[in-house]
C-alpha cells in the first residue's frame, strides 16, 4: 500500500494556493484588463514570467530570498518568527508566484471580452466600481473564473522544479506527491511511483475534460 | 437648463479632430444631435455622463457644477442624475428583465417605479425572461426603463433606434415621446434619421467635425428656405448614373426610391450618401390614399 500523506499534501496545497490566488488575482486582473497606465506592459510580462521560465530559476530566487543567511530571510526569522524554507508556507507562496498567470489571464481575458458599456450602463445607473464589479462583470464572465480555477488547481498539482528546490523532500510537510514519484523512482519502486502516476494522470484528465466539457472556449483559447 | 462648454481633441479614424462645443440646452426640451458618424455627437453625451473627460470645460446643470476643468471638479458618473440609452442596449445578461430594472434601483428606494414604467412601458409579459431571448425592440424598451428607474432629470440616448426596423422604430419613437412627456425630462437625443428628428424634438443641433455648425427648430433647418416647393421631400442619394447627356438621380425617400432627372450642372456637388432637398412647384402632385 502506498502512503497517502503525498496525495494529501499535493491537494491540501493546490487548494490553498488556489484560494489565496483567487483573491490575489481579481484585483490584479481588473487593474490589467482596465488600466492604461505605462507601467501595464512590465506588470504584464512579470506575470507571464512563471510560464517560460524555469521552475528551478524561480525556486531559486525564492530560496535565496527566504534563508536566514539573506536580510530578508533573517529579517523574517527574527520579528515574524517564520521560516518560510523547508516549510508549507514556504511551499504556498512559490506556488501561488508560480501558478500566477493562469488565474490571472483567463480572468483578464473575460473581463476584456466584456463589451464596456456593462460596466458604464451601470456606473451611469450610480453603482460603484466595486457592486459593478461583483454584480455586472464577475457573474457574466464565470466559464473564465473556472478556467482560471481549475487551470491553478491543476497546475500547482503538477508542480515540481520549484517545490524541490525551495520544499525539499520532508514527509508530511512538503513531500508532495510529483516529488514522491520521483522518489520511488529512485529507489526503484516503480509499483509505488506508478500508482502515484496513475492518480495524478487520471484527476487531472478528469478535472481538464470537466472544464473543456463545460466550456471549451477559454481553457481553448488559454492554451493554445 | 444645461451650459456646456467643452474643448477636447480625439482620435478619430481621419487622424485628430477638435471636439469644441458651447451650448445652451433649455429644461424640458427634447434636443437633437445631428451629424455624420464621427463628427463627435456621442462624444459629446459621454462627456455629459462623465464617461469620458474633456481637456478643458465646464458643464453646469441646474446651477450646479457638474464638471468645471479650472477647479477642478469633476462630478462622478455615478452622482450625475442621468439616464443612459447605449446604442446596443447593454442589458446585464446575467439578470432577467425584472432583475436589470431592480439592479437600477437607488438604496433604499422601492419598487413603485419599477411596477410603473414595467406598465408603461409594456414590459410585463417580458419581465421574467432573460435578454438574450427578446427582440431588439424590446431589448431597447428595457434599456430605456431601467434608464428612467431612479427617475433621472436629463435621459442620454445614443442612436437608440438605429439597429431596429422602421416598424419598430416608430413604435419606440412613439415611447420616447410618452416617457419625456410623463416624466418631464431634458432629453437629448443622438440621431441622424432626418424623420425622426422632426418628428421628436423640439430643437437641433446640427454637428460638423466637432463643432456646432447649425442650431434651430429640426423641420426649418432641414427645409432650407432657398427653395420654396409646392411639396418638397428630404431624402438620400443612392445612386448617380449618367444616361447620354443627362444623370439618373436615385434618392430614397423614406421607404420609397425616387428616381430623379438632373443635369450635369445640378449635381456637381451631390454624391452617393448626401442628404438632399427633393422638390417641385411646377406641377400639381396627385395625393391618393394608399391601401
Amino acid at each position: 500500500m502506498i502512503d497517502w500523506a503525498p496525495l494529501i499534501l499535493t491537494f491540501k496545497l493546490a487548494l490553498v494556493t488556489t484560494i489565496i490566488l483567487l483573491i490575489v488575482s481579481l484585483p490584479l486582473a481588473y487593474w490589467l484588463a482596465y488600466s492604461k497606465s505605462r507601467i501595464k506592459p512590465i506588470i504584464e510580462t512579470l506575470v507571464s514570467m512563471p510560464l517560460v521560465l524555469p521552475p528551478t530559476v524561480l525556486g531559486f530566487y525564492l530560496l535565496m530570498a527566504f534563508s536566514p543567511g539573506n536580510a530578508f530571510g533573517s529579517w523574517l526569522d527574527e520579528w515574524l518568527g517564520i521560516r518560510l524554507i523547508f516549510s508549507f508556507s514556504g511551499l504556498v507562496i512559490a506556488s501561488v508566484l508560480y501558478s500566477l498567470p493562469f488565474m490571472v489571464h483567463p480572468i483578464q481575458s473575460g473581463l476584456s471580452s466584456l463589451s464596456p458599456t456593462l460596466a458604464e450602463v451601470s456606473y451611469t445607473l450610480g453603482k460603484s466600481k466595486m457592486t459593478t464589479l461583483f454584480k455586472v462583470l464577475l457573474p457574466n464572465i464565470k466559464p473564465a473564473l473556472l478556467t482560471g480555477i481549475v487551470l491553478t488547481f491543476a497546475h500547482t498539482i503538477g508542480e515540481f522544479g520549484v517545490v524541490l528546490m525551495i520544499g525539499g523532500n520532508i514527509p508530511e510537510k512538503t513531500k508532495v506527491a510529483s516529488i514522491a514519484i520521483y522518489d520511488e523512482v529512485e529507489a526503484l519502486n516503480y509499483g509505488a511511483a506508478n500508482t502515484y502516476s496513475l492518480i495524478l494522470f487520471v484527476i487531472t484528465f478528469i478535472i481538464l475534460l470537466a472544464v473543456y466539457l463545460t466550456n471549451g472556449r477559454y481553457l481553448k483559447k488559454f492554451l493554445k | 437648463m444645461i451650459d456646456l462648454s467643452i474643448y477636447k481633441t480625439l482620435q478619430a479614424a481621419q487622424g485628430d479632430m477638435v471636439l469644441d462645443i458651447n451650448c445652451t440646452i433649455t429644461k424640458g426640451q427634447l434636443v437633437s444631435l445631428y451629424g455624420i458618424s464621427g463628427a463627435g455627437k456621442t462624444s459629446i453625451l459621454r462627456i455629459l455622463a462623465g464617461l469620458m473627460n474633456p481637456d478643458k470645460g465646464t458643464i453646469l446643470v441646474h446651477e450646479q457644477t457638474w464638471l468645471d476643468t479650472t477647479k477642478k471638479i469633476q462630478i462622478p458618473p455615478q452622482q450625475r442624475k442621468i439616464g443612459y440609452v447605449f446604442q446596443e442596449y447593454a442589458l446585464f445578461p446575467n439578470m432577467t428583465i425584472r432583475k436589470n430594472l431592480e439592479f437600477a434601483l437607488k438604496k433604499g428606494q422601492d419598487n413603485h417605479s419599477i411596477e410603473e414604467l414595467i406598465d408603461l412601458m409594456e414590459l410585463g409579459e417580458l419581465q421574467h425572461r432573460n435578454p438574450h431571448t427578446l427582440s431588439g425592440g424590446q431589448k431597447q424598451r428595457v434599456a430605456l426603463a431601467r434608464a428612467l428607474v431612479q427617475k433621472p432629470e436629463i435621459l442620454l440616448l445614443d442612436e437608440p433606434l438605429s439597429a431596429l426596423d422602421v416598424t419598430m422604430r416608430n413604435k419606440l419613437q412613439d415611447y420616447i415621446l410618452k416617457v419625456h412627456r410623463q416624466y418631464q425630462l431634458t432629453t437629448i437625443l443622438v440621431s441622424h434619421n432626418i424623420g425622426e428628428i422632426i418628428k421628436l424634438s423640439d430643437h437641433m443641433i446640427c454637428i460638423d467635425q466637432g463643432k456646432i455648425i447649425q442650431q434651430g427648430d429640426p423641420a426649418e433647418l432641414f427645409s432650407t428656405n432657398k427653395i420654396s416647393g409646392k411639396f418638397q421631400f428630404t431624402g438620400e442619394v443612392i445612386k448617380i448614373q449618367k444616361e447620354d447627356v443627362i444623370y439618373i438621380v436615385s434618392i430614397l425617400i423614406g421607404n420609397t426610391m425616387v428616381k430623379v432627372i438632373a443635369q450635369s450642372s445640378e449635381i456637381t456637388d451631390i454624391n452617393p450618401g448626401d442628404t438632399v432637398i427633393v422638390a417641385s412647384k411646377a406641377f400639381n402632385p396627385i395625393i391618393q390614399k394608399f391601401i
